[in-house]
């Protein structure tokens, strides 16, 4: 399924970048503003998808280079992983494990936050986006 | 068959299961003394906490004795078996049950916890079903197995039930804990009665009678073991351990004395009119267990006391016989009581066997036979309703001393007859069981001291009161005594007649088995019946019935919980919630009863966005995105999908479905007064008051929805992720794995 | 307020019932859309209405401010929105596939599992 139109096809390659950018903001400021894995996954899938209707489905894989059934079971063994970590810490599986890099107590500043529910959030964004994909594009190129 | 296979008893496998039962055997024996001297021992560990259910082990007289049986029999049916089954392609098949059951056994008399002791109950049941069932390749094995699991099993259930309703009566689930009697308990009829079915069903007492001579399909080492000497006594066992608790009441007298009675007396009639000599002796454990049951009912310290020594007496001398029977198969190749005669030369150490064991059986003097009769009769001339205990008693030892009459003296005496296989004596451990078994009976009988240890701590744990015993051969002429010189006149007058006696009964057939696949052919049919008639492999009518049941439920919940609904008011609405509120139920609507199927998509879509619109309106943003975006890709799959699927209506008519229309308006309506009535009960916040006031200070997150996500419900949404992969990795299997031919 | 969400939620599964009781499978399929909507709209209610309140807590405090929405429910939903179209898409997919191999749309055409008995 392949549109011809020159003004989409033009219009895609700079909205599917756009919105790949808008699907990991979307990830990253989750966790205080609305967002999250979900929607960023969402977001994200729905990029491509624009470019597989312009540009067909093919085009749409290799410009995703992975399978996207591997992105989602990979996206599932990085939540997994994400909640096991919490062992190494001593904590029941799943539960959150925080680390501020250079804080500045002065100005109020906690420091650069990393922690396992930022990763087991990417987990959440990689498996929607590759479901999500398998599911569309697999029943496209059947079509 | 040893000699053919040419492996040494069965092989390792007959080794292991021979010494397996020995050791333990010797392990009990060593709490003899302990046991005799009034202690009961208890072990315990919890098993299952949450359930009050304890693995403990409670040995007193009553289950060291069975214990004793189960192991001392079972090391010698295990060498029994190595000898007549060793070649046998599948006797280390027939090996595992044989221990399973030995241990479900064990477990069954050893058990203090009675949940426990159930689960040990149904491994009996099933290990009984796949030893009847042995021989898998014959038709008779298989309904009979079947046949027994199913009585027994459904007899099983019955005491579960009975087991939880004594749990909740005695408010335990521990033999050793419960404490006095249930009798003026109100749940206690519904307890004896669910009991009673359990035990008369293992025990196979009439009318369930019919199962236990259908049994002997099995090998005969299983029918000398489970359905003789060991399995069948577990209803005896039950009613036994169950005495000082359901004891005592008038119901409990007459039904275990009238079942008893009648079917010792009718198994013993039975029992005559056979010819093969294995079916004799399976009716004549019958009349065994009617005895037993009919003397525990009777419940006098005597009557306790005459069971416990006719339970070791029969053992002893049952097991002994059956597996003679085997011997005397395996070494002419039949079991017609009409062609055996005059053994004698040919089988010698074998008729030793027979002829003591039967003597047993019989209640001669003085085996240990003749003391079990002698102490019956005691009972049941002290005893209550004693023309009907002493008449049954009676009339079971004098058909059984016939019984003994056929199975032991006739094959052996007169003119050697013709036998299919030129009789041999067997091998010499397949005559160490019966000739070990037959031995001990003389033993006791001249020793009965030596038994006192068992018997008397097993009659003072039925009667849960202290007893002292003493047995003894002989002591004076009395009533008892007499009884017993008329039943042997009785007796050998019987066996003189026993032929034409079985010619006569010949047209005594009871319909039990018959009526038993009358039965299972009714279940059978009206299942069928049934499944024609409500699964019609319509789609449609499965829909409709569940969601008509989920409209009688919820409305039949509705007219009892008398809802007291206020009716809002609607003033509060503003044109924004009135626009969306038109929106949806158009959009709804449209969708129901549009023929084109683009009509619904965008309908749908409709809907969809006036979901999302709401989830704004009452603060969602992160839900109203989620919506959105899962609008916009549903309609991308709906679009690609229908380019190869038909339209909704080519040649159809769309028909207005009135009966569907009611039912979905109906359940409509209540999910409206549903929902009403729960957005006006009390909400309980603290769930969400403790994750307002954790997410920011302790999760670092200032986006509660995310957090609750990610972090405080993380491992539901891994849950859910995985439930999206999979999802996505079906739907990837249906359409690359398979093959997309029209069939 | 709160007449407005169950009478729309009554409207959407009474549709929702109808459609699913049809012979038709693609009907059936947007009954599961409708009807899934109005089960996360029923969550989303039983939670309690609070307009325009989103759960956040502002930058630098530690509490969200009174009288927002009720996060739980919001949560609960939100995942069911994404499972809910994991559901549909699979169904679609099964349909589609049915389609394909059976040739028909109609479930009472169905029948390679239960034959129509012969009498």
């Amino acid at each position: 399924m392949t549109t011809t139109s020159l003004i989409v096809r033009a219009a895609t390659r700079i909205l599917v970048g756009l919105l790949l950018v808008f699907s990991f903001y979307m990830l990253l400021r989750g966790h205080n503003e609305p967002g999250g894995g979900f929607i960023g996954g969402l977001v994200g899938a729905t990029g491509f998808i624009l470019y597989a209707i312009a540009h067909g489905c093919r085009a749409a894989r290799e410009a995703l280079r992975v399978e996207p059934q591997s992105i989602a079971m990979v996206g599932l063994g990085i939540a997994l992983l994400a909640g096991v970590m919490a062992y190494l810490f001593g904590d029941a599986p799943f539960t959150g494990q925080w680390l501020f890099l250079w804080p500045d107590p002065a100005a109020g500043d906690k420091g650069v936050p990393l922690s396992n529910i930022l990763i087991f959030d990417v987990g959440v964004y990689l498996v929607v986006l590759g479901s999500v994909l398998t599911l569309v594009l697999t029943l496209e190129e059947e079509v | 068959m040893a000699e053919s296979s040419g492996r040494t008893l069965g092989g390792p496998a007959g080794w292991i299961s021979i010494l397996i039962p020995a050791g333990l055997f010797l392990w009990f024996a060593q709490f003899i003394p302990a046991v005799a001297a009034g202690e009961v021992l208890l072990w315990r560990f919890n098993w299952v906490p949450s359930l009050g259910v304890s693995v403990g082990m409670l040995l007193d007289g009553l289950s060291l004795t069975f214990a004793l049986l189960i192991t001392g029999i079972g090391a010698l049916v295990t060498l029994y078996s190595a000898s007549y089954l060793g070649g046998h392609t599948h006797y280390t098949r027939f090996v595992c049950y044989l221990l399973a059951f030995m241990a479900g056994m064990l477990g069954l008399v050893l058990s203090d916890n009675l949940l426990a002791l159930f689960v040990f109950w149904e491994i009996t049941t099933i290990s009984s079903y796949l030893l009847i069932g042995f021989n898998a390749d014959e038709e008779k094995s298989r309904r009979n197995a079947l046949q027994a699991l199913l009585v027994t099993g459904t007899g099983g259930l019955a005491f579960l039930a009975g087991i939880v309703l004594i749990g909740t009566a005695a408010g335990t689930f521990e033999l050793s804990e419960i404490e006095g009697s249930l009798v003026d308990h109100a749940l206690y009829l519904p307890i004896f009665w669910l009991v009673i079915l359990g035990a008369f069903t293992k025990s196979a007492q009439v009318p369930f009678h019919f199962w236990l001579p259908n049994a002997m399909a099995a090998p005969t080492p299983v029918s000398a073991y489970l359905h003789s000497a060991t399995m069948v006594k577990g209803g005896v066992y039950l009613l036994a351990r169950m005495n000082p608790t359901l004891g005592g009441s008038d119901i409990w007298f007459w039904t275990l004395v009238i079942f008893g009675g009648v079917t010792a007396v009718f198994a013993s009639l039975l029992a005559i009119r056979q010819t093969d000599i294995k079916q004799v002796l399976a009716y004549t454990t019958l009349m065994a267990l009617g005895t037993l049951v009919m003397f525990i009912g009777v419940g006098t310290e005597a009557a306790i006391l005459g069971a416990m020594t006719f339970l070791l007496v029969h053992s002893l001398y049952k097991a002994a016989l059956f597996l003679m029977i085997g011997v005397v198969d395996h070494g002419t190749g039949t079991r017609e009581a009409t062609v055996l005669r005059g053994l004698w030369r040919k089988m010698p150490v074998t008729m030793v066997a027979a002829m003591l064991a039967a003597a047993s059986m019989a209640g001669l003097p003085p085996l240990f036979g003749f003391i079990g009769k002698e102490f019956l009769y005691k009972a049941s001339l002290e005893g209550p309703a004693l023309f009907w205990v002493t008449g049954c008693a009676f009339a079971a030892s004098a058909l059984m001393f016939a019984c003994a009459g056929v199975v032991a003296w006739r094959p052996f005496t007169g003119k050697l007859a013709k036998t299919p296989v030129e009789a041999h004596e067997g091998p010499v451990a397949m005559l160490a069981g019966p000739l070990l078994l037959a031995a001990l009976g003389l033993g006791l009988g001249l020793a009965p001291n030596y038994a006192e240890p068992l018997v008397g701590p097993a009659t003072t744990a039925v009667l849960g009161a202290p007893y002292a015993v003493d047995l003894y051969l002989f002591k004076e002429v009395n009533v008892a005594f007499i009884l017993s010189l008329l039943t042997f006149a009785a007796g050998l007058a019987l066996y003189a007649w026993h032929v034409r006696l079985r010619t006569a009964l010949a047209h005594f057939k009871p319909r039990f088995d018959p009526g038993w696949d009358g039965l299972m052919g009714a279940v059978a049919a009206g299942s069928k019946g049934l499944t024609r008639t409500i699964q019609t492999g319509q789609l449609r009518r499965y829909i409709f019935v569940t969601f008509a049941s989920l409209a009688v439920v919820v409305g039949y919940a509705i007219w009892r919980g008398g809802l007291a609904l206020e009716i809002p008011e609607m003033q509060e609405l503003r044109a924004k919630h009135w626009s969306v509120l038109i929106f949806i139920m158009a959009g709804a609507l449209l969708t129901a009863f549009t023929n084109s199927r683009m009509t619904a998509v965008a309908a749908l879509g409709v809907v969809g966005v006036g979901v999302a619109l709401i989830f704004i309106m009452f603060g969602a943003p992160d839900v109203a995105i989620t919506q959105l975006l899962v609008e916009v890709l549903q309609v991308v799959l709906v679009a690609v999908a229908m380019l190869k699927l038909p339209q909704l209506n080519t040649e159809r008519v769309n028909r207005l479905r009135a009966w569907d229309l009611a039912l979905s308006i109906a359940i409509g309506a209540m999910i409206t007064v549903v929902l009403l009535a729960v957005m006006q009960a009390p909400l309980d916040l603290r769930l969400t008051e403790f994750f307002e006031a954790t997410s920011a200070p302790i999760a670092f997150g200032r986006n509660i929805v995310n957090v609750i996500l990610v972090d405080f419900r993380a491992l539901d949404t891994f849950g859910e992720i995985a439930v999206v992969v999979i999802a996505a990795l079906g739907a990837f299997a249906l359409l690359r794995g398979t093959k997309g031919e029209r069939s | 307020m709160e007449l407005f969400i169950p009478l729309m939620v009554g409207a959407m599964v009474a549709a929702a019932v109808y459609l699913m009781l049809a012979r038709n499978v693609l009907r059936f399929l947007f009954g599961l859309i409708l009807i899934s909507n109005a089960a996360n709209l029923v969550i989303f209610a039983s939670g309690g209405l609070t307009p325009e309140a989103p759960p956040l807590v502002a930058l630098g405090e530690t509490l969200p401010p009174e009288g927002v929405a009720n996060a739980l429910p919001q949560a609960l939903v939100l995942t069911a929105i994404v499972i809910g179209f994991g559901l549909f898409a699979f169904a679609l997919v099964l349909v589609y596939r049915g389609y394909q191999n059976l040739g028909t749309l109609y479930s009472d055409e169905m029948r390679l599992a239960e034959p129509e008995e012969h009498k």
